[in-house]
């Protein structure tokens, strides 16, 4: 698994469609993240406020639909485009808060394996391999329903489950680092290990990091809809996208918008950082280790 | 290669006892078993009730010698919602989840092997672009969500297929391209790389020197030493398929392994979730152990690593 995420694709034929995918993927991000901070500013209602004559009202391009609630209204007539907004807020806070917890982790853990290497390494390994083979989703909805549903057990478990690629990554890039002449010099000039670790390696690996982050972003944001869509993630009435799709589920054969716009919100965020991930990964991967 | 052979089943067996130990451990996170098991409108005495049956009043490292020491014989515990023992449940599912599993590693390695192979052989080119970005799209498709997409379009509009259930066979098509759909991309871009590897590597040269067909070079000689690690990968895959079609069972409800862990998650019945945990992980460690035991036979190189 290592192998594939360090690999850097050859140089492009056709930079002008990278570099044009990259920034599409920059300015999805951006948008969500915008919504995400501003959506009380621009929300057209209150995400939660329940209107039982409006339920099910169809967004405005389609036949019954109003300028009023511009993405229509859910079964309890709760006004969509405002859910969505508020929506964009949990995704994003699971994503970056879910990183910072597995990337220090993750990153700990690798840095010191394949910077000691031997038994340390062993041991890194050891808790690698374990982690691999714990059933993800499984565990995680376990942990939920046994520690009680909100967004901060959401975020800790998932934190605690997704650190096995930042540690494969950081172990294998320290391990490259470790051997170059800048770490030897640094180690004559009497510098201490804390030193080395953090001011020659970590600044030298980070760019495949950051590449590793995005990934992980990408998949805590699909795995806390998917835990919600179960009803172990966020609680409602909170507008995660995915417990949205669970709400939509029983009316999506004659109301398909209900499911349709938030699963177009999730899949289109998730691709946005997909697409800078992969263009952080061609542009970083100019300068990368050999 | 008998000492990496010894190191890696040494490892096997030391991650085995690991897992026990997490999935014991995890139950028991919530503090109080009893508690979580009688629900809120229980009262002391429900609790206490229940805290004597089911053995939660013993000390944990008790309870836990007492859990592994059976599982060892095969004897899960018994289910509190069945009342019947947790292994011959599992052992009743199991072939449902793994049909599941193999359909959707077929459909991913039908889908995943061409698609690398055709983008390694116009390496660079448009074509190459569209099929990486038809990975990443596959990576952002959310899996739920693609299966009610699929219920509404496949089974609703089209009635192409049935839309849950496993009456016939085709009802493992639309989970399994689903289940399918988060292997591709990797499946994909792991036989693109090597397969470009291989066709610039000297014997190809060779072998387009001598005049050989490019069908037969890309197929017979490329191919060959691009499949090792789409092998292991396939076997990784297929551990992260199982653990994986809890969602998708759930939804098309399928009566596998998944879903029993799903309905046994709600309805607090911990025996048989720490025994699902505990059986998908040692089908995991199974696998990837013979998928490295499969490289090291088959490849010279890896013996001495």
């Amino acid at each position: 698994m290592s192998a594939s995420i360090l690999s850097v694709p050859r140089r492009s034929r056709l930079p002008a469609v990278r570099h044009l995918a990259t920034a599409l993927g920059v300015l999805i991000v951006g948008m969500v993240l915008v919504i995400a901070i501003i959506a009380p500013l621009i929300a057209p209602h209150d995400p939660f406020a329940q209107d039982l004559n409006l339920r099910l009202v169809p967004p405005m391009w389609m036949e019954g639909g109003s300028s009023l609630h511009p993405f229509g209204t859910d079964q309890l007539g709760r006004d969509y485009l405002s859910r969505l907004f508020y929506g964009a807020r949990i995704s994003m806070t699971i994503g970056i808060f879910t990183v910072i917890t597995s990337g220090l982790i993750g990153i700990a853990l690798g840095v010191v394996g394949g910077y000691f290497g031997g038994r340390v390494d062993d041991v890194v390994m050891f808790l690698i391999t374990c982690r691999l083979s714990i059933p993800l989703i499984l565990v995680a909805l376990t942990v939920v329903a046994l520690i009680g549903s909100s967004l901060t057990v959401v975020i800790l478990t998932l934190g605690l489950l997704l650190w096995e690629r930042f540690a494969v990554v950081a172990r294998t890039t320290t391990m490259q680092v470790r051997n170059l002449d800048y770490i030897a010099a640094a180690q004559a000039a009497g510098a201490s290990r804390t030193h080395i670790v953090l001011r020659e390696v970590l600044p030298n690996i980070l760019t495949h990091l950051v590449v590793v982050a995005t990934l992980e972003m990408a998949l805590a944001i699909l795995l806390e809809a998917a835990l919600s869509f179960l009803g172990l993630g966020v609680p409602p009435p909170l507008p995660s996208w995915g417990l949205m799709i669970a709400e939509g589920k029983d009316y999506m054969f004659f109301s398909p918008w209900v499911i349709m716009i938030p699963g177009v919100a999730l899949f289109v965020l998730v691709l946005g950082i997909n697409l800078m991930g992969d263009g952080l990964r061609d542009l970083l991967g100019a300068g990368r280790i050999q | 290669m008998l000492r990496f052979l010894f190191r890696r089943a040494v490892l096997a067996v030391l991650v085995c006892l690991t897992v026990l130990v997490i999935s014991f451990a995890l139950t028991r996170l919530s503090g109080d078993l009893a508690i979580s098991i009688a629900g809120p409108n229980a009262t002391v005495q429900d609790i206490e009730i229940i805290r004597k049956n089911y053995g939660l009043d013993r000390p944990l490292p008790v309870q836990f010698v007492d859990w592994a020491a059976h599982a060892a014989q095969g004897d899960l515990g018994r289910s509190y919602l069945y009342h019947a023992p947790v292994a011959g449940l599992i052992k009743d599912r199991l072939p449902i989840t793994l049909t599941l599993g193999l359909t959707g590693l077929c459909i991913a390695l039908c889908v995943g092997i061409p698609l690398g192979i055709i983008a390694a052989m116009r390496e660079g080119s448009a074509l190459d672009k569209a099929i990486g970005l038809l990975a990443l799209f596959g990576q952002a498709m959310p899996s739920f969500w693609l299966s009610l997409v699929l219920i509404i379009w496949l089974g609703l509009n089209l009635q192409l297929l049935p839309i849950s259930g496993i009456d016939t066979w085709d009802g493992y098509i639309m989970p399994g391209i689903v289940l399918a759909f988060s292997a591709i991309p990797a499946l994909m871009r792991l036989t693109r790389a090597g397969m470009i590897d291989a066709l610039s590597s000297d014997y190809i040269r060779t072998a387009r020197a001598k005049g050989l067909s490019s069908a037969r070079i890309v197929l017979k000689h490329a191919l060959r030493n691009a499949a090792m690690p789409v092998v292991s990968i396939a076997a990784v895959q297929l551990g992260f398929m199982l653990g994986g079609s809890i969602v998708i069972e759930a939804i098309f409800a399928l009566h596998g392994v998944g879903y029993l862990a799903w309905e046994s998650i709600s309805k607090n019945d911990f025996p048989v979730v720490q025994a699902v945990v505990l059986i998908l992980a040692l089908i995991y460690i199974t696998l990837t152990l013979l998928a490295d035991m499969m490289n090291a036979v088959l490849d010279p190189r890896l013996r001495t690593a």
